[in-house]
């Protein structure tokens, strides 16, 4: 089964900034070897800051552009993971190891069956 | 602004929950419809506390109102014989009175929760919500399962209780002696929960391990005669009263056992902790508590003498894997191998583990790069810790780590 980590962090924890200003910088690396080493790991991407963000929405045939995530929240998305587990408990127990879990919050998603 | 009547209210709630229902169903045996009946009383409570004052006994108020509001629905919903016959139970409750033996209605419904008929996998949480009113949320976070997977495991075991009709038997001998393994396990889940909590929150972490404490006393008061009851009490001291001297003062930083100030130790209760074990050494045959508490008792005798007997805790370790041989075990008897000077040995007990048990599993990196460090592989043992680095959930074990692996390359 595959599933979406999502990675919200706190603003000044963006892989963007310098890796010595990010109290998890050095977390993220080992974090994902561990990933790859249980071979689990499908694919990820870590996020530049969330204001570097651009969110588009089209009312009534109009583009409306701001700058910005869209949702104004005291944590961002950082960044993702997409892993393969056999179920959502063992999905749980990685992202319990997920750096963000203790400084700001992972949300776990499975992908829809197709 | 405060209700003072609520607060009351919420406080014996909060209190005493797992007792009421304990009490509330006992003779009826239906866990659901007690809980139903205690939260319908704690709403009149408030109302009815709010007009004529908090009663003397509240619990007992709580009891009644309870009993009350369950005996109606019964009267209403119920026909037939089964029905008849349970409301005639709860109506001899009801006359009764209300002088009830709280310890013997707690354990008896610990005891209920760990009937062989019941999924064993669920006699902890069982216990933890019906017992000690723990919500199914914390629970899941404890087991690491999704908050409402482990409410419907919860639903269906208390389904199960009423309707199997699962006895609560009286505590007799040859119940105890089969189910006191179950609640021995539970009460330390308890108590790990607590421990858990210690940095998190620090007052929920005191009220569940403060309920640890009592009810491995109460056990073990209800079994004289059990080793494995004064072990457990022996252990959750021995690990209480070194909870304050695991963080550094100021930043909370981890400190690990062997780093550990003794004087931060609570020396009362390792003294408390080591005439249990002594007691639980009289009783008979050592068991799993017994040599973890035993490999504690060790450990913390540095207080006095300055140094750790390893020679001792190699022996200990050998004892525990006979008769409980964890992966836990095994990576602490190879420490304790390597402390002795045998690291050779050590490594290759590690290395020859299944590694379905351990590729996922934190301490044993650490110890695993603990020891290639002792044997002078460098790179290996940075490997190592990298990998318990992106194993841990614990950010102030995590930053310990991350000085570590700093310290290997710099040296």
């Amino acid at each position: 089964m595959q599933f979406m980590i999502l990675n919200y962090v706190k603003p000044h924890n963006f892989a963007d900034r310098l890796a010595e200003n990010d109290p998890d910088g050095p977390a993220w690396g080992a974090y994902t070897k561990a990933l790859l080493e249980a071979g689990v790991m499908v694919g990820g991407a870590a996020l530049s800051s969330a204001h570097t963000a651009t969110t588009v929405r089209v009312t009534n045939g109009r583009r409306e552009l701001h700058d910005g995530p869209y949702a104004e929240t005291k944590e961002q998305l950082g960044g993702f993971y997409l892993i393969d587990v056999p179920d959502l408990d063992t999905a749980l127990a990685w992202a319990a190891r997920n750096p963000a879990a203790s400084s700001g919050a992972v949300e776990v998603r499975p992908l829809m069956q197709t | 602004m405060q209700d003072p009547t609520r607060n009351e209210a919420e406080r014996v709630a909060r209190l005493s929950y797992g007792k009421l229902v304990a009490i509330l169903a006992v003779r009826s045996r239906d866990i659901a419809a007690a809980e139903d009946a205690l939260g319908e009383a704690l709403l009149r409570a408030i109302s009815e506390w709010g007009r004529s004052g908090v009663p003397a006994n509240p619990e007992a108020w709580l009891v009644q109102v309870a009993r009350r509001i369950d005996a109606d629905r019964w009267r209403r919903t119920v026909s037939a014989a089964r029905g008849s016959e349970q409301w005639l139970l709860l109506e001899d409750e009801r006359m009764s009175g209300s002088a009830f033996d709280l310890q013997d209605d707690r354990l008896r419904l610990m005891l209920a929760c760990a009937h062989p008929a019941i999924d064993p996998e669920m006699h902890t949480p069982l216990m933890l919500q019906v017992v000690l009113g723990i919500d199914a949320r914390r629970i899941a976070s404890a087991f690491l399962v999704a908050p409402s997977t482990m409410g419907q495991r919860l639903s269906r075991a208390k389904a199960r209780i009423a309707g199997a009709g699962l006895r609560f038997e009286l505590p007799d001998r040859s119940v105890l002696a089969d189910r006191i393994d179950a609640v021995l396990a539970a009460i330390y889940t308890v108590y790990t929960l607590g421990w858990d909590l210690a940095f998190v929150d620090a007052d929920r972490s005191a009220d569940l391990v403060e309920e640890a404490i009592w009810l491995v006393r109460l056990i073990s008061d209800l079994a004289p005669d059990h080793p494995d009851a004064f072990a457990l009490l022996a252990l959750v001291l021995f690990a209480e009263a070194r909870r304050g001297a695991r963080r550094a003062p100021g930043n909370g930083a981890f400190i690990p056992l062997d780093e550990q100030d003794p004087a931060r130790w609570n020396h009362t209760m390792l003294a408390e902790a080591e005439s249990a074990l002594r007691h639980a050494g009289r009783l008979g045959a050592i068991g799993r508590f017994g040599y973890e508490a035993a490999i504690q008792a060790v450990h913390v005798a540095r207080r006095s003498t300055g140094t750790t007997d390893w020679l001792a805790i190699e022996h200990l370790y050998r004892g525990l894997l006979s008769v409980s041989p964890t992966i836990g075990a095994h990576i602490g008897h190879a420490a304790a191998l390597a402390e002795i000077g045998d690291v050779g040995s050590a490594l290759e007990r590690l290395e020859s583990l299944p590694i379905e048990r351990t590729a996922m599993h934190q301490p044993y990196w650490v110890a695993r790069a603990h020891l290639l460090n002792l044997n002078g592989n460098r790179n290996a043992a940075r490997e190592a810790l990298s990998k318990a680095i992106g194993l841990t959930e614990d950010p102030a074990i995590r930053q310990f780590l991350l000085e570590r692996r700093d310290r290997l390359v710099t040296d």
